[in-house]
């Protein structure tokens, strides 16, 4: 039963990542993306990892690709891409030789017992009493309570990084130039002048 | 560890058989619900508005939203030529089948022996239990984002963008308000469990079970804000503005017509239904009430609850006006979240020495130490909170302010944060 539900995870994975590459529309890539979420959702619910299955679709199906389509419909990029035009000319064969690279890469890392980095990690099945979920929120608010915690506050700094640079696209007048300055101020000026006589004089240049 | 006992013993035809026999009973009572509901809601509304309501169809007009179905089911079924066929043609299930699914972890009673197989009166039992939920309302957001993005036209987009922006908002405090229920959950019955909504009923049964009922355990600010939020979810009034026909024409559905309209109206109504069964599973006992000569009757108790749920939306449908697009986000970012988060951290707060035994004043301040120091902290966060919006606040008043006066053609522009 395992391999069964193993097999039809993996060959929802691989469609989607093929079509992520393959589809000539961002939204339907998108979508593929979501297939792919869903394949990886099965085997974690096969590996026993309930949480990580539901938060899984939470997070990245329902938020993150949300994310994404939001970006793609705003930009208005969900047309067909030209493929076809391409500016660097050994792009395609030496993105294939990376990506057999990286395939043998990852494929001998996994013979490998030990590789990743300095903490300690295992992999198998879940030992001892008490539900997956239970035991992921005891060593999270245990073990890894500083690592979770640092996750955390790096993430709300990001997101009000974010915020900052975004506001920040108006240039404020001690940002530009003398010259600049003067020469937006009388453009409006006569703006104003034009569109409404009684406004003029409202915007007079300081005396310096 | 929890989980349905019918699966104790193995696999056998029996088993297959009853489970079968669930999975038609469970599609069945949605559908019939649906259909129920909206003649319900329109039965109601026109009581409230002083009105006849339908009365021609069958006996006082029960039979209209039969009648709806069957017309919508022989119109012919359009595609715009501008359109994506084939995420047009998607987007539909992609609304629908979410949310049936989703009603598959309600508990809808006790337990039941058929043919010497013991099972809950529920579909399922998952061990990520209540997750669910926010699993199907996560993937509800593409039935309406692509549904408006594949219809071809603007202002489909214009009312997906403006939906699945509410939706995505509204489900963080959805997230955090069920986050106190599991932990009241885990604290009344292990934690290995908390997630199963069958020990979320059973830990709110008890001797005068109504004291048990989750509303009252977390008093009663979780449900109010469980309840907003939920109600945002389905995008029902007062949050309906989804559909405002006044600036939109109709929101995402716009260009769909026939069978593909009725999925999602079927899934509006199936969100609806789902979602009261489920806020009377988190808040209100689920099939908890008292026996009748000793005998149980959970989903005698259940379907009470949930008729009186139903018709809460119906009334507040028919009394709230409808919110503008910026209120509806002030309400959810600014208030709710906040909230939420503080709320959660009170709760937790007073769950962590509960354990605690013993009688007198002391033992009851070690119980409720930590209760107390939450609550402090909340508000402090709250008044530091409070400062952070009126700084911000009126710093971006200025920066509007700066950009009206230093629009090109000096007349004033249109200021952030209204409709997008």
């Amino acid at each position: 039963m395992d391999w069964a539900v193993y097999l039809v995870g993996a060959a929802m994975i691989l469609t989607g990542a093929l079509g992520v590459i393959l589809l000539r529309n961002p939204v339907h890539c998108a979508l593929m993306l979501v297939f792919t979420m869903f394949g990886i959702f099965l085997e974690f619910i096969n590996q026993g990892a309930d949480f990580l299955a539901a938060v899984q679709i939470i997070v990245y199906a329902g938020a993150v690709v949300i994310l994404f389509l939001f970006v793609i419909m705003f930009l208005g990029v969900d047309r067909k891409e030209a493929i076809g035009a391409e500016r660097l000319r050994f792009q395609r064969p030496l993105a294939i030789l990376l990506g057999l690279v990286a395939l043998v890469e990852i494929l001998a890392l996994s013979r490998v017992d030990h590789w990743v980095s300095g903490a300690p990690a295992q992999s198998g099945a879940l030992k001892g009493a008490g539900s997956n979920v239970a035991k992921l929120g005891q060593s999270l608010y245990t073990g890894y309570l500083l690592p979770f915690e640092m996750t955390a506050a790096l993430l709300v700094i990001a997101v009000v990084a974010a915020v900052v640079m975004s506001r920040r696209h108006q240039p404020s007048a001690g940002e530009m130039s003398p010259a600049a300055q003067k020469e937006l101020r009388e453009s409006h000026q006569s703006a104003l002048s034009a569109s409404d006589p009684s406004l003029a004089g409202r915007l007079e240049a300081p005396s310096e | 560890m929890g989980g349905d006992p019918l699966f104790a013993h193995g696999l056998s035809l029996a088993v297959w058989l009853i489970l079968l026999g669930k999975v038609v009973a469970v599609f069945v009572i949605v559908l019939v619900s649906v259909l129920f509901m909206v003649m319900y809601e329109r039965k109601a509304v026109a009581w409230l508005g002083v009105r006849y309501g339908p009365n021609r169809a069958g006996p006082n007009g029960w039979l209209q939203s039969l009648a709806d179905g069957t017309k919508l089911l022989f119109k012919e079924a359009f595609t715009p030529r501008t359109a994506d066929k084939w995420v047009y043609k998607l987007a539909p299930y992609l609304m629908l089948v979410p949310i049936m699914i989703a009603f598959s972890i309600v508990p809808m009673g006790g337990e039941i022996t058929i043919a010497h197989h013991t099972t809950y009166v529920q579909l399922a039992d998952p061990p990520w239990g209540i997750l669910f939920l926010l699993m199907a309302s996560g993937i509800a957001v593409y039935g309406v984002m692509l549904a408006g993005w594949a219809s071809g036209s603007k202002y489909p987009l214009l009312g997906s963008v403006r939906a699945s922006a509410q939706l995505i908002s509204y489900e963080a405090v959805l997230g955090l308000t069920t986050a106190t229920v599991v932990m009241v959950t885990g604290n009344a019955s292990g934690f290995g469990d908390a997630l199963h909504t069958h020990a979320i009923v059973a830990a709110q049964s008890g001797h005068l079970a109504f004291l048990h009922w989750n509303f009252i355990h977390t008093a009663f600010v979780s449900f109010i804000l469980f309840t907003i939020a939920i109600t945002a979810e389905m995008t029902r009034p007062p949050f309906d503005l989804v559909e405002a026909e006044e600036e939109l024409s109709g929101g995402y559905n716009l260009e769909y017509s026939s069978i593909d309209f009725a999925w999602f109206y079927l899934a509006e109504y199936a969100a609806l239904v789902t979602n009261s069964a489920i806020l009377v599973t988190l808040w209100f006992g689920g099939p908890n009430g008292p026996t009748v000569f000793g005998h149980s009757i959970g989903p005698f108790w259940f379907a009470v609850k949930v008729l009186v749920v139903l018709y809460l939306y119906v009334w507040v449908r028919a009394t709230l006006p409808r919110l503008r697009y910026d209120q509806l986000m002030d309400l959810g970012w600014k208030r709710l979240i906040p909230f939420a988060l503080a709320w959660l951290m009170i709760v937790a707060g007073f769950q962590v020495t509960n354990n605690v035994s013993g009688s007198g004043f002391g033992h009851w301040l070690a119980q409720k130490a930590w209760g107390f120091v939450a609550i402090g902290a909340a508000i402090v966060l709250a008044v530091l909170f409070l400062r952070a919006v009126e700084v911000g606040g009126g710093a971006s008043e200025v920066e509007t302010a700066q950009q009206d006066r230093l629009a090109p053609d000096g007349r004033e522009v249109a200021r952030r944060g209204g409709t997008p």
